[in-house]
């Protein structure tokens, strides 16, 4: 539809997996003052939501920017799959070296989801506990 | 520029059919929402106008004069309704997210007398949402 509006479609997803904060450029001193109780060697977890945004067309056949299911799959096998009751530090590969703060994870998780189909990912949000909030649109925010 | 929201609820039933495709395309693409009796939601819109404060009132735009345009146009128009027989602007749509942002941002726009509607978002549930906005907004 031609009228100069712009829909995008918000839909939120929840993992749960632990994770430690210790950067291997830095001694274990400075690991302890920079991350604090977060560099606990046996890590710690959270409820991780993840806000997903997209746009794009709708069609007029369904109403719709992508179809929920489609999207929901993909962010199921890109995202819940690989992190859902996991230590992000062991078990995904690119928390090996990074980091694994909800700033990388937002990055990592943008990266992993922008080539959906059937829409364009404008952005994604993460909410760590329910009072940090990260949120990332790619390199042009 | 001062953004200023204003939530509100209602509660509507709705189902997901295109009659121009067939019986089993439309369970297909819409599974559960293609139920013939259709289902319903509590919705939670949130309506963002932005605009200067006056400098007499301190004020964008009254929020009473917010609240009897949301309670005239959408209120009464779509709560406790079957917005696909009821709504006469969803006519011939899905009642998707998507498609009833639209129809309450075409809604709302003329009405604001004040700064201009800048967001409409429209929770279907918690974890589903849609915004609509002028494309190129600033994005508040």
């Amino acid at each position: 539809m031609m009228d100069g509006l712009k829909i995008e479609l918000g839909r939120r997803y929840l993992f749960s997996a632990s994770h430690r904060l210790h950067s291997s450029k830095l001694s274990e001193e400075e690991n302890r003052r920079v991350y604090g109780k977060c560099n606990n060697p046996h890590g710690h977890g959270h409820n991780y939501v993840v806000e997903v945004n997209v746009s794009g067309a709708v069609d007029p056949a369904t109403g719709m920017i992508a179809n929920l299911a489609d999207l929901d799959g993909f962010v199921e096998k890109e995202v819940i799959e690989p992190f859902d009751h996991k230590s992000l530090n062991e078990d995904v590969a690119a928390f090996r070296e990074n980091v694994p703060t909800t700033e990388n994870i937002c990055k990592e998780i943008f990266e992993r989801l922008k080539h959906f189909p059937e829409a364009k990912l404008e952005r994604v949000r993460v909410e760590e506990t329910g009072n940090n909030t990260f949120e990332y649109a790619g390199e042009e925010l | 520029m001062v953004y200023l929201t204003r939530k509100l609820e209602f509660s509507a039933s709705h189902l997901y059919h295109n009659p121009a495709l067939s019986a089993e395309e439309n369970k297909r693409i819409f599974g559960k929402c293609n139920n013939p009796h259709g289902h319903g939601h509590n919705y939670t819109l949130e309506v963002t106008v932005a605009g200067e404060p006056d400098p007499v009132t301190g004020m964008v735009l009254d929020l009473k004069e917010l609240k009897e345009i949301l309670e005239r146009e959408i209120t009464q128009r779509m709560d406790h309704r079957f917005l696909n027989y009821e709504v006469a602007e969803l006519k011939g749509q899905i009642p998707t997210c998507e498609n009833i942002a639209r129809v309450i941002w075409n809604l709302l726009e003329p009405k604001i007398s004040k700064g201009h509607l800048h967001k409409v978002r429209l929770y279907e549930t918690p974890d589903l949402y849609a915004d609509c906005y002028r494309n190129g907004a600033h994005r508040a």
